[in-house]
């Protein structure tokens, strides 16, 4: 473990800056936080995490995918596919780590996703133990530790001190670059950190959230639950959850015709959305209800099933304090799960 | 603190669905904190007393519901209607979107809803309770013993702070004083804004636009954005999209949603309280409401059930649409 | 490119009662207007959606002007009435915007006034010249 003072923690951004692009987040007019890249003067943010999660750097809003050009009765088709940079991305919290693994086993097993394996390749992840988690947190409920987050490197910030613990070989080669601004330790200021936090995520009012009544097999026990009714009988239809939700990775591939040539494109989607999965025999899902139990039928049981047992939720809590009804994952699964 | 209590509120709907008069209430159930509060239908007393709530944080106006709801169920439904959520409700019966006769409208007073951002500002997060009964609002988070008292005033929500009516201009029956209509500063942001300079005005709405991640709930909360199909999700109309591609297709999208309320808005704020990227959408719906002002006369949507709004109407008199900004200008 | 070679394309939605016929005139009459000029022919002013206008700019316009009858004269009695409102509305909010406001216009043109189309277009152009290419309501997609 290595650390450096807080007073030199620009220092280490300007030495990590010159070899990389490094995001960070940064507090925005509207008072939430969102990553930026760094450069001269950008400060890092005290809000507890991003309003966006960090998904966007691996698994953009929108990409384009190819393009056609047409010249007679020629069609070209263009790969408009660039080399990815490498970059780095300070301040990611446990939560948000966690969910690279959870978009990982969608994007990264065969037929593999280029696009999101090039960034996944050339991204390296600098996560940030969180010393003030929120009342909305309750990521322990999924076996994440938020006072010892994964990532290529983990950090601890103290009132002085900023401890670095590289531990992955991204990680390592990215340490080497700050190696004369930063000096070696020992793991005392952070393991009291550690019992720090771990004390605050006990009194937190959703530490007994539990998923042990989730999982696979699942399906049939809760499939027909009358509850879904009455919890999604306010439901908007909106897509603020899945849009904001650091695991959700629906998307939909779409044309647009640009009166020149054609750009094919892929965008999220929303399970939320009345046209989901569309397909030319109609919509599966006809109700607002449908469509809501199955986001989370899939967090808390497709999902597990087909991935041994890991949950698509990692408890950052952004749908908890974004939904415009304020209906979420943890009602949902109290009410479900709590019978 | 609102001057009417939780328990006034459940002692009325209890007696009208005893007595027959109602079916169901639409009301405020309590989530797991006290500010996330759901919209649900209540059946029974039992349910009310267990989980109806009424606090400073019962924000969500119940109108657009109407729709689905008076479709869905037999009966009569009791709602209940905060000043501003009867303008929407009024602005819904002029375009016949429910059934009047399927809805018992109750209003209650409002003193102002609390924005649940502004007290964490105050109160930082982690906030394990939150008490208005009193004059002040005790706010206990985990991280310090006492609870914060914070001043309602300060963190009431925009919409309320600039609030244009407490009077209701609907009901079946009103709970507590009427109230009236009031003077307000709602459009004083909007005249600054249009003080400013087109590039400084540009960058300003490029910078708030650029937030957008189109989740539609602006639109899916807004009680005048009753399309059944929306242009914006109907794949034939060219202009269909789930996300932004770029900055052109965030104004598009902000533009048109704006204009196809313009003169039926009635600045409930229902789509500011919503945006999870803080997008002062209520600015766009106030421009059209402060141009509509001025150039064809104060009109209040919803004020009146059943009269013509301005886009739908005319004069042989005019303003020509080059002539608008000389007479802002000339106003300003 | 040079900058006095520019031609900004312009898209002018022509009421098919008025002033599609007035451009006709102007052709008749020999009358010159820029030739990016784009026409296209609606049944009234009233038909033109906020939406036309905006997907016009994204579409590559650096103007857009709607042509109609003069007030009173509406072949359908009150639609040209009820396009003023709109495009009132629409033109102040594309200002509030920060969208310049020299980029849109509504002009009220006769079958009669051949002349005054021309004219109307030159002028329409003269000016959209002056501002250059359109940069805030563009879709670069379009532009490549």
């Amino acid at each position: 473990m290595r650390k450096c003072s807080l007073d030199s923690l620009n220092l280490v951004f300007a030495e990590i800056a010159k070899s990389q692009k490094l995001y960070l987040p940064v507090d925005q007019t509207d008072g939430s936080a969102a990553f930026q890249k760094w450069e001269e003067g950008t400060v890092y943010s005290n809000v507890l995490n991003t309003a966006r999660s960090a998904k966007d750097f691996f698994f953009p809003q929108t990409e384009n995918l190819m393009e056609f050009k047409t010249s007679g009765k020629m069609i070209e088709v263009v790969d408009t596919r660039e080399e990815c940079e490498d970059f780095a991305i300070f301040g990611v919290r446990a939560c948000d780590a966690k969910s690279f693994e959870i978009l990982d086993r969608v994007f990264l097993v065969e037929p593999v996703d280029s696009f999101y394996a090039s960034r996944r390749a050339h991204g390296t992840i600098i996560t940030m133990a969180c010393s003030r988690p929120s009342e909305t947190c309750f990521c322990t409920a999924f076996d994440i530790d938020p006072a010892a987050p994964a990532g290529d490197i983990s950090v601890w910030k103290t009132e002085t001190e900023v401890f670095w613990q590289a531990n992955t070989e991204k990680g390592e080669a990215l340490m080497a670059n700050i190696v004369s601004l930063t000096e070696e330790c020992t793991t005392e200021a952070v393991d009291e950190q550690k019992a720090k936090i771990t004390a605050i995520m006990n009194k937190l009012p959703l530490a007994q959230v539990t998923t042990e009544a989730f999982g696979a097999g699942k399906t049939k026990e809760y499939f027909d639950d009358p509850k879904w009714d009455e919890l999604s009988e306010a439901c908007l239809g909106c897509g603020t959850c899945t849009f904001v939700c650091p695991t959700c990775q629906c998307y939909d591939i779409k044309e647009f015709n640009t009166g020149k040539g054609v750009v094919r494109y892929r965008c999220w989607d929303s399970c939320m959305y009345s046209d989901f999965t569309k397909m030319s025999a109609g919509q599966p899902r006809l109700t607002q209800k449908e469509r809501f139990r199955q986001r989370f039928m899939h967090k808390l049981v497709y999902y597990p099933e087909n991935n041994n047992g890991l949950f698509s939720c990692v408890g950052c809590g952004r749908c908890l304090s974004k939904c415009p009804i304020s209906m979420n994952i943890v009602k949902v699964m109290k009410a479900i799960g709590g019978k | 603190m609102q001057k009417i209590t939780r328990d006034q509120l459940i002692e009325k709907a209890a007696s009208l669905l005893n007595d027959g008069t109602v079916k169901v209430v639409l009301g405020w159930k309590k989530g797991e904190f006290d500010y996330d509060i759901t919209p649900a239908v209540f059946e029974t007393e039992e349910e009310l007393r267990k989980e109806f709530v009424w606090s400073d944080f019962c924000g969500a106006n119940f109108s657009k519901y109407l729709i689905s709801k008076t479709r869905k169920i037999e009966g009569k439904i009791l709602v209940f209607l905060k000043p501003c959520d009867t303008y929407s409700f009024n602005q819904l019966l002029t375009e016949h979107r429910f059934d009047r006769e399927k809805v018992y409208a109750v209003g209650i007073p409002c003193e102002g809803m609390a924005d649940i951002d502004k007290v964490k500002e105050i109160c930082g997060d982690g906030i394990a309770s939150i008490d208005c009964s009193g004059e002040k609002m005790a706010v206990t988070t985990i991280y310090e013993d006492a609870p914060v008292m914070v001043d309602c005033k300060d963190v009431l929500a925009e919409r309320c702070a600039v609030c244009k009516s407490k009077k209701h201009v609907a009901y079946d029956e009103l709970m507590g004083e009427e109230g009236e209509v009031l003077d307000c500063d709602r459009f004083d942001e909007v005249a600054k804004l249009e003080a400013m300079t087109p590039d400084e005005r540009f960058a300003f709405w490029q910078g708030e636009l650029s937030r957008c991640i189109r989740c539609n709930a602006c639109r899916d909360v807004c009680p005048a954005c009753t399309c059944e199909k929306c242009v914006f999700d109907n794949p034939d109309s060219g202009v269909e999209n789930k996300s932004p591609a770029n900055t052109f297709e965030e104004k598009m999208f902000h533009i048109i949603r704006a204009f196809h309320v313009a003169g039926r808005c009635t600045d409930c704020g229902e789509c500011s309280r919503v945006c999870p990227q803080h997008i002062p959408l209520h600015l766009l719906n106030r421009k059209f409401i402060k141009d509509i002002n001025t150039f064809y006369g104060d009109y209040q949507a919803g004020a009146e059930a059943g009269s013509r709004a301005p886009l739908v109407n005319y004069t042989t008199g005019d303003v020509e649409p080059g002539e608008v900004f000389d007479r802002r200008d000339s106003d300003a | 490119m040079q900058v006095n070679e520019y031609k900004p394309l312009i898209v002018a939605f022509c009421c098919n009662w008025c002033s599609y016929a007035g451009a006709d005139l102007a052709g008749n009459n020999r009358l010159s207007y820029p030739a990016d000029v784009k026409i296209i022919r609606v049944p009234c002013s009233c038909r033109v959606n906020p939406m036309f206008i905006l997907r016009a700019f994204q579409r590559g316009a650096d103007g857009v002007i709607i042509c109609g009858c003069h007030p009173g004269d509406c072949h359908y009695t009150s639609g040209n009435y009820y396009a003023r409102r709109r495009m009132a509305l629409l033109f102040s909010m594309l200002d509030y915007l920060g969208i310049e406001r020299e980029r849109t216009r509504v002009e009220w043109v006769s079958a009669a006034e051949g002349a005054k189309f021309a004219a109307t277009m030159n002028d329409f152009a003269e000016k959209v010249t002056a501002l250059g290419e359109n940069k805030r309501l563009e879709d670069l997609r379009c532009k490549k």
